[in-house]
Parts: structure tokens; C-alpha cells; sequence
């Protein structure tokens, strides 16, 4: 039969899988480009500040997302323990989204403001100083490792062409926070937590 | 969802399976007619591999109805839930509508269970072990984190399970820490005081704290307490539960002891925070996260 032709002609075959997947994205994807939802940002989100962008790159980094999501399903289970559901405006911003797949450790989502930079430094060197049935590895090379700031711009001026709306002003100025050459890895990464998912409180 | 997009999600779904349905019926072979029979044998499709050929035989019943059944679960899902572009589907479903469902049946089951202790004075809750026991729930769930399971905190976060307190042990004062947070705030001392005064005035804390300490140190630190520490500790250094400001006559070291760790707090500065649950944890929950705490401190 006809599909003789397919079969003997992989070049064909290869444009024909690829209409025919594609039609999946195209009804359950495309659309979403779209749609007010998902494109436009939430009441008072902004683009992460220099220190935080950096923390957020020692998150990635670090492979925080490995172990953590950044996801609170709409499941009572899950609003009871960690406050609002996810919504898709607050992550317009991130490139790459850090929703993460799996939880070894909590949802982070909203870990903003809940426990005090004491706790999070403490907790960062050696969990099991505060959470003693932990099993998160201790980041202590996080308190060495100093930033300067340098690529702060760059990474900056990169997310804008993606559409994070960052000023001339704040890439001009994204390594003023840095000068004094004591922000250490571990300061970053804490301004980056403690700022997650606090647009959005809802009362467990 | 726009008209345009509507359609378009329409469109291609409606396509999708009104293809997947005609592929299988147009290539649908449905049995093996006796003419194409030769010899005995059925016919074959052509193909070749090895030597080894392949007959070209109807698909399985069972495989066909089943293929069949997905294009009909995948109709019928498409009927009752939302898929179809912007129609909301028969049973109306959401996503946040069932996540609402959920917290109405539990806020209906839990709602009466605090609500009888929620007029309950802070003071009266003590005597009432459910009360306590729930309270022990929500402490290890929301507390325990920083406080430690049993209240007895750690480096840096206050022991709930004492009669030391750094804002004051009352009831009403407990309700308030949880409620609003705590933020402490002493200031970093060692450019103010120099390396010398730092040293001074620890050895002067160690005296009013009753240890062993350099008397004549402690004499020149004496001035520079008067000056720099005493608005906050004290004249005496009995501290000041207003702002938080520890006692430092009570040997009680939240920051730890040692001399050196005592010059490090100088130095440095502290900055307890105890983060509000005033927008996190519902009023009456924290009405009973009191009750415990003073619970922990009544009955040490």
C-alpha cells in the first residue's frame, strides 16, 4: 500500500511525525501564549532585584529544584501546609520556571517570610542544627563563596530580551549591591527565599 | 479565553479524533476474504526482513474495540469536563471549584472544634488537655522548626519552655509574639566602642551576671555601659521586655555564653526575628499555639 512511500522515505516520515505531534501543542500550548492568565504578571510582582537574581542562579546552581518544588497544588492538603495555591502570573518572570518535579524536601513556593534569615543561614550550614530528622545536605562552601556582581548585568540584560522587565537603571546599577565584596553566596540565596511566593498570603 | 482561541482549541481537538476515528476505519481490514486465499495460505503484506514474511491478517477484536473505546472516553470527557476551548463542560467543574469544595467540608468539620476554645481565655486553656494537645499539633507543625519539638529552642531561638522571657511571659505578650513577630535589634557595637571597649564591657557583663570576671576591665566597661548599653538592658541590666532587650544579670545566653561568643553579640550585633503569623496561621489557631506555649512555660 501507500504507506510504502512514508516507510521508504525518511524525510517524509520525519515531517509527517512531526505534523502529527504537533497537533497536541498546537490546541494545549500555542493558546496559552495568549492568554491574560498566564502572560500577564500578578498585582505588585517585580523583577527580582540584583542580590536576588543572584540567589537564584546559586538555587539552580545548587540543585535546590532537584529536591524542592516551587508548586502548591490547589489540593487543601497542600494550602493547609504551605498558604495559596500557585497561581501562573507570579512566574512570568522566571526563565527558567523552577516548578521543579519532585519533592524530597518541601514545597518552596512560598517559604518567603516564614522562618527568619537566622533560621534559613543556620539551616543552610547544617539542617540538622535545627531540623534534626533532616536529611538535606549542609551548603557550607555557600558562606566562603563571595559574589562580585559582574555578570549581575548580563544576566540581566539577557531576561529583558525574554521579556522580564528590568530598566536601564537596574542593569546600570546591578552591581552596586555587591561592592562592598562581602555579599556572600549564602546572603544571595537567602534575600531569594525570603521573597517567594509573598505577593499572594492566604490564612492556614 | 478569546472567541479566536476558542475555536482554534475547538477546531483542532474536533479534527484530532474525527481523524483518529476515520484512520481507523479507513485502514480497517475487516476480514480475510476466501478469494485472496491461495493454496491454503492467507495473503501476505510484501514485507520481507530476513527472510522472514509478515501476513497481512485483520487487526484483533479486542485491539480494534479498544482503540474504539479511547475515542469514546475521549468524547465523553470532552462533554462533561472543560477541554472544548472556553465551553465549561456539563458537570461544571474547576479546578479552583473543587479546591473550594475541599476547604468548605473541612472548614465546616474543623470550624466547631475551635470555636469552643476560641473565647476561652489563654489562661483558662492550660486546664483543658484537648485544647493542649491540639495546641502540641500546631506547634509541631508550625514551631517546632526553629523552637524545637519540645519548645526547648537552640542557638539563637528562645527556650518557650522556661520562665525566661525575652518580651515578657504573660499570656496576652505571648498571643502578641505570635501574632505580630518579634524583631530584635541590637546594634553592631565595634565601631562605636572599639576592640578595647568591647572587651571592657563584656568583663562588666560578666560581673553583673555574677561570673568570673577582670575587675579592672569591668570598672572601665561600667562607663561605657552606662553610656552605650544601659538604655536598652537597663541601669541594672534586667533588660527591657518592651523592645525585647534580655535580661543579662540571669545567666540565660540566647547567643551563647562563652566569652567570645558574649564579645561576638557586642561586636556584631543581634537581630532575633520572630517572623508574624498574623497573615499565615488563622486567629484561632493562634489562640491555641498560646495556650500551648504558655502551657510549656506554667507547667516546666
Amino acid at each position: 500500500m501507500k504507506h510504502e512511500i512514508v516507510e521508504k522515505n525518511i524525510g517524509l516520515m520525519i515531517v509527517l511525525i512531526v505534523v502529527a505531534i504537533s497537533f497536541g501543542g498546537l490546541a494545549q500550548v500555542i493558546p496559552l501564549f495568549w492568554q491574560a492568565e498566564t502572560t500577564e504578571p500578578i498585582e505588585g510582582l517585580k523583577p527580582l532585584g540584583a542580590i536576588a537574581l543572584e540567589g537564584r542562579d546559586i538555587y539552580i546552581k545548587e540543585g535546590c529544584h532537584v529536591c524542592h518544588t516551587q508548586m502548591v497544588r490547589p489540593f487543601r492538603a497542600e494550602t493547609e501546609r504551605y498558604g495559596h495555591y500557585s497561581v501562573a502570573g507570579e512566574h512570568v518572570y522566571e526563565h527558567p520556571f523552577l516548578w521543579g518535579s519532585k519533592r524530597t524536601g518541601p514545597d518552596l513556593a512560598r517559604v518567603g517570610g516564614r522562618y527568619s534569615d537566622d533560621w534559613h543561614m543556620a539551616h543552610l550550614y547544617n539542617p540538622r542544627d535545627v531540623v534534626p530528622e533532616s536529611n538535606m545536605p549542609g551548603f557550607s562552601w555557600l558562606f566562603e563563596n563571595t559574589l562580585t556582581g559582574e555578570d549581575t548585568a548580563a544576566k540581566m540584560t539577557a531576561l529583558r530580551i525574554v521579556g522580564v522587565p528590568y530598566t536601564d537603571e537596574d542593569i546600570a546599577n546591578a552591581a552596586v549591591p555587591f561592592a562592598s565584596g562581602e555579599v556572600t553566596e549564602v546572603d544571595a540565596l537567602v534575600v531569594y527565599l525570603q521573597q517567594l511566593g509573598t505577593l499572594l498570603t492566604r490564612k492556614r | 479565553m478569546s472567541t479566536f482561541w476558542s475555536i482554534w482549541i475547538i477546531v483542532i481537538t474536533a479534527v484530532t479524533i474525527a481523524g483518529c476515528t476515520w484512520l481507523l476505519f479507513a485502514t480497517r481490514k475487516i476480514e480475510v476474504s476466501s478469494e485472496d486465499i491461495k493454496d491454503g495460505e492467507a495473503p501476505k503484506t510484501g514485507h520481507v526482513y530476513d527472510g522472514i514474511e509478515e501476513y497481512d491478517n485483520p487487526l484483533p477484536t479486542w485491539w480494534f474495540n479498544m482503540y474504539l473505546g479511547t475515542v469514546i472516553f475521549g468524547v465523553v470527557y470532552l462533554v462533561l469536563y472543560p477541554g472544548m476551548g472556553s465551553y465549561a463542560g456539563v458537570l461544571g467543574w474547576t479546578q479552583t471549584g473543587q479546591w473550594q469544595e475541599e476547604v468548605d467540608a473541612a472548614e465546616e468539620k474543623y470550624a466547631p472544634v475551635y470555636a469552643q476554645y476560641a473565647d476561652m481565655p489563654v489562661e483558662e486553656l492550660i486546664a483543658n488537655p484537648d485544647a493542649i494537645k491540639m495546641g502540641r499539633r500546631l506547634f509541631n507543625n508550625n514551631c517546632s522548626v526553629c523552637h524545637g519539638s519540645d519548645g526547648r529552642g537552640s542557638y539563637g531561638f528562645p527556650n518557650l519552655a522556661d520562665s525566661n522571657w525575652l518580651y515578657g511571659g504573660s499570656a496576652a505578650d505571648i498571643k502578641a509574639s505570635i501574632t505580630h513577630g518579634r524583631q530584635g535589634a541590637m546594634p553592631a557595637w565595634s565601631a562605636v566602642i572599639g576592640e578595647e571597649g568591647v572587651d571592657n564591657v563584656a568583663e562588666y557583663v560578666f560581673n553583673i551576671s555574677g561570673r568570673e570576671h577582670d575587675a579592672a576591665k569591668s570598672e572601665k566597661g561600667a562607663q561605657v555601659y552606662t553610656t552605650y548599653c544601659a538604655a536598652c538592658h537597663g541601669a541594672d541590666g534586667t533588660g527591657m521586655a518592651a523592645i525585647g532587650a534580655p535580661n543579662l544579670t540571669d545567666g540565660v545566653w540566647l547567643y551563647g555564653g562563652s566569652p567570645s561568643l558574649v564579645r561576638h553579640s557586642i561586636r556584631n550585633g543581634r537581630n532575633g526575628d520572630m517572623p508574624a503569623q498574623a497573615d499565615k496561621l488563622k486567629a484561632e489557631k493562634i489562640h491555641l499555639l498560646a495556650g500551648y506555649v504558655y502551657n510549656l512555660s506554667k507547667n516546666q
